[in-house]
């Protein structure tokens, strides 16, 4: 092999080393791609529901009550006959098992929307509206394109007549879309037409809160003490020693401790934003123990022997002055930590909060769901409607991850002293 | 109860505040003395000794006041004649008695229930009353000490400042007592777990099977259910699993995450690198829920299709859908982590090199990597850490039986995945099976800690190296 022969070789060689390096960039950024647009193209349509236009006429004689009547009356009136008659006038049914796939069409919750419908306004006795009634799941899917048609009949969720009747409201313009109110509003529920995030977005909120009010101060005063007054011995380095291996603790084994300590021992309420809170506080604690002091680091010891000059003494230097001017940074790791324990789930998982819980949460101590936990429940259920319904969880949850870190990188650098 | 105590305390303390400023000034002109310290310590002074010692004293008594009302109730139901055979009907009956109370409960009222329930009252009312009075006294001692303090006219911001020095130290032992929680908890269960099974049937058997590990009564294990328990909860199908798919994730997340990490601090110019760092960072601040959503619902069926196209069977959980998910995942800590290493490799190493008329990949591959080896070799660990702690994905993509394989299209589970499947849902806390998840928890939590404590260790001893 001649000299130039080798030189060319190696260059090609430090070509190819370098597009490695490129490529493997290239690869981290295609999946960051692929995965969002995944999710986006499966949730984004989770936000609109079908509904079917249907005409409700408000029979005295099936309700049995009177116009102006309380709302405790209507509220105990059964508007079942009244809500079955209008369904099915939607299309003409030969028997009784075309009838039941025609009210399969609507969710069941049909008659509730009709009765919401009538407490709005209650002069409605004797008079015909139209109201749009939610699709039921399978139609929705199917309006929105994303269950094949063309399957046969058995291996399809939809029959032949239900398609002939979504074809016909099709055609009279009866089917629509409109803003998805229950995925924002509702708690979950079996039906996903029905399923919504209200529950778990509470819950989610009260458990960071909870954890927010537990972990930033303990954080904050904690890293005062190592940073600015504790002496170098061997208590200080278990200190530390502790909140490194702490922070590399898998989470699940907080998930352990808190089913141990705070539900078996202490016995506080399974399930709830309180202990999800506690949790969360005990696994971030050390998260942001280090950012913490780091920032309190950065602040240049002129600053402390200024104060000290003029007579301050440690405690005065480090309040008055230290302290505010590594706020920025305090703040900013406090965010990023607690956007790691909105996004937790393992450790939720094993404090209960799997449980399937209706009712959006009105106190910490009420048993609740939280956004990723709901993401774990929905992926693991089987009907279509979920899938999407996942998705759009997620974007919930990673637009909310998308806020909490742009708003520590703006604290950062909007109010960040630099010092040299 | 506790809040109108809590609110009590708090508005008391911030009069105080008010108090001892102005008394201590007026102290200081009466007696036309000179203070110790600027009047508003003084308030400090009394605000932190009305208010710590009752509120930790709040803490502690409202930790422990139904943990002590339980065991008094269940053992007075007792000398009543009630029966119970294990902790579970204990528990129910002094929810039904808690109920009763509540007046929440509408079944049948028996003597022994009723007799309960007007002890379970009595023993309220006297911990509440208790409490109470307990707090006033502790208040009105530590402001009777205090006030006696300031007309002394103590150092008083010198107190003050000793005082929050105390309450800085304790908020930094928290750290500690999380440890000792942790390993308290995980090693209370756990020696119970290995109370019943052998250690060494645990760490050495190959057959992983807890559902098979029913018992009827924890407390008198047959010797016919022991021959199946000491089958059924055998660790090496599971490290096996665990090891499997996090060697997986290590073959995607090492090359990529080097190779970038490489490109990052040795080719790419600054800009470049302030937008592809936190592009790639975003990978490790995705919750893990979602690549599980992600590998459960596309990466798997995707293998699956593919592996049906080439007359392949593979599983839908499979190992290797998990795996690659969860190296993605990881390939941030490497890059970043291995990016930090090279950067603090001295300019010198390089410089020496180029003079001898090696190119920049030569140097790289010569000099640079060996120089950093050590912290690489940490960072790789770090993440090795990171997957076999990792959950969420293993959970939803990867399978809940425990196979015995190596081929990456079957499924196999983590340990990981089994403590969720043990613990999902209700669960007595008396049976093997649910102490094995602690077990598996200690096991995983040692395994964590000497992992990173070897990482540790070799970026340390690597940046002492060259700082």
């Amino acid at each position: 092999m001649t000299k130039e022969e080798r030189l060319k070789k190696r260059h090609s060689a430090e070509k190819r080393f370098r597009f490695y390096g490129l490529a493997s960039i290239f690869v981290a950024l295609l999946f960051v791609l692929i995965l969002v647009h995944n999710i986006f193209s499966k949730g984004s349509s989770a936000f609109m529901k079908t509904a079917i236009n249907v005409e409700v006429f408000f029979d005295q004689e099936l309700l049995e009550i009177k116009n102006g009547a309380t709302e405790n009356q209507i509220l105990e009136a059964d508007f079942y006959d009244i809500t079955i008659e209008s369904l099915l006038k939607v299309f003409p049914a030969q028997d009784l098992d075309q009838e039941n796939q025609l009210i399969d069409l609507f969710t069941t919750d049909a008659e509730i929307e009709i009765k919401r419908a009538f407490l709005e306004n209650n002069n409605l006795i004797g008079k015909k509206i139209n109201l749009e009634i939610t699709a039921s799941d399978d139609i929705d899917q199917l309006h929105k394109g994303n269950y094949p048609r063309d399957l046969p009949e058995d291996r399809r969720r939809i029959s032949d007549f239900q398609l002939i009747i979504y074809d016909n409201l099709v055609e009279n313009k009866k089917i629509i879309k409109n803003f998805n109110n229950y995925f924002f509003k509702n708690g979950d529920s079996r039906d996903p037409e029905l399923a919504g995030i209200g529950g778990a977005l509470i819950g989610s909120f009260y458990s960071i809160i909870i954890c927010l009010l537990l972990a930033f101060p303990v954080a904050v005063l904690a890293s005062i003490y190592l940073e600015e007054f504790a002496p170098k011995n061997k208590i200080t380095d278990f200190i530390e020693i502790n909140i490194n291996n702490l922070a590399a603790v898998p989470s699940i084994v907080y998930g352990l401790l808190a089913l141990q300590i705070l539900l078996a021992t202490i016995q506080l309420p399974r399930s709830t934003p309180l202990v999800a809170g506690i949790t969360l506080a005990l696994m971030t604690l050390p998260r942001i123990i280090i950012p913490c002091r780091a920032s309190l680091k950065a602040v240049p010891p002129s600053i402390r022997e200024g104060a000290l000059a003029v007579g301050a003494s440690k405690f005065q230097s480090v309040f008055h002055h230290v302290v505010p001017l590594a706020l920025p940074g305090t703040l900013s790791g406090t965010i990023i930590g607690l956007a790691q324990a909105l996004g937790e789930t393992a450790p939720l998982i094993l404090i209960g909060m799997v449980a399937f819980v209706v009712d959006i949460p009105s106190t910490p101590i009420d048993p609740s769901s939280s956004l990723p936990v709901q993401v774990y429940l929905w992926s693991e259920s089987a009907e279509r409607g979920f899938v999407e319904k996942t998705s759009a969880t997620i974007m919930m949850l990673l637009s909310f991850l998308i806020v909490m870190n742009f708003l520590a990188v703006y604290l950062r650098q909007k109010f960040e002293k630099r010092w040299n | 109860m506790n809040f109108v105590l809590i609110f009590l305390i708090t508005i008391f303390s911030l009069s105080l505040f008010f108090y001892g400023r102005s008394k201590t000034k007026s102290i200081s002109i009466e007696k036309n003395i000179k203070l110790n310290a600027l009047p508003k310590f003084y308030g400090y002074y009394l605000v932190l000794w009305c208010s710590i010692p009752s509120l930790v004293f709040l803490l502690i008594w409202t930790l422990f006041e139904p943990v002590i009302i339980k065991s008094i109730i269940i053992e007075t139901a007792a000398n009543q004649g009630a029966i119970f055979n294990d902790k579970n009907e204990a528990n129910l009956i002094y929810e039904k008695i808690k109920a009763i109370y509540a007046g929440t409960y509408f079944g049948d009222i028996d003597t022994i229930l009723k007799e309960s329930a007007l002890s379970y009252a009595k023993f309220i009312n006297l911990f509440t009353n208790s409490k109470i009075v307990l707090i006033f006294a502790i208040v009105i001692a530590s402001v009777i000490y205090s006030l006696k303090k300031i007309k002394n006219n103590n150092k008083a911001r010198d107190d003050v400042e000793v005082i929050l020095k105390g309450l800085l130290f304790a908020s930094s032992l928290i750290a500690i007592l999380t440890t000792l929680g942790i390993i308290f908890s995980l090693l209370f269960e756990s020696i119970k777990f290995f109370s019943v099974i052998n250690i060494f049937d645990y760490l050495f058997g190959t057959n992983w099977s807890p559902q098979r590990a029913f018992v009827s009564d924890a407390s008198a294990i047959t010797a016919a259910e022991y021959d199946e328990l000491k089958d059924a909860f055998g660790f090496i199908p599971l490290i096996a699993g665990t090891s499997f798919i996090a060697f997986i994730a290590m073959l995607v997340a090492v090359p990529i995450g080097l190779f970038s990490g490489i490109y990052m601090a040795e080719y790419a110019s600054v800009k470049i690198r302030r937008i592809s760092k936190p592009i790639i960072e975003i990978l490790a601040g995705i919750p893990t829920v979602v690549y599980g959503f992600f590998a459960a619902l596309t990466v798997g069926p995707f293998f699956r299709q593919i592996g049906e196209n080439l007359g392949l069977t593979v599983s839908s959980e499979s190992a290797l859908a998990a795996g690659l998910i969860m190296g993605i995942m990881i390939i941030p800590y490497v890059s970043s982590l291995s990016d930090d290493v090279i950067n603090s490799v001295p300019q010198s190493l390089r410089d020496g090199s180029y003079a001898v008329g090696a190119t920049k990949s030569e140097t790289i591959k010569k000099v640079v990597i060996p120089a950093a080896l050590p912290g690489i070799i940490g960072s790789v660990l770090l993440a090795v850490s990171r997957a076999i702690g990792e959950t969420m994905i293993v959970v939803m993509a990867a399978g809940l039986a425990a196979n015995l394989t190596i081929n990456p299209l079957e499924s196999t589970t983590t340990i990981t995945t089994q403590i969720v499947m043990i613990l999902v849902g209700d669960q007595e806390f008396d049976s093997p099976k649910t102490q094995s998840a602690f077990a598996l928890g200690l096991t995983l939590f040692i395994a964590t800690l000497v992992l990173n404590y070897i990482a540790q260790r070799a970026v340390k001893k690597y940046r002492e190296k060259y700082d």
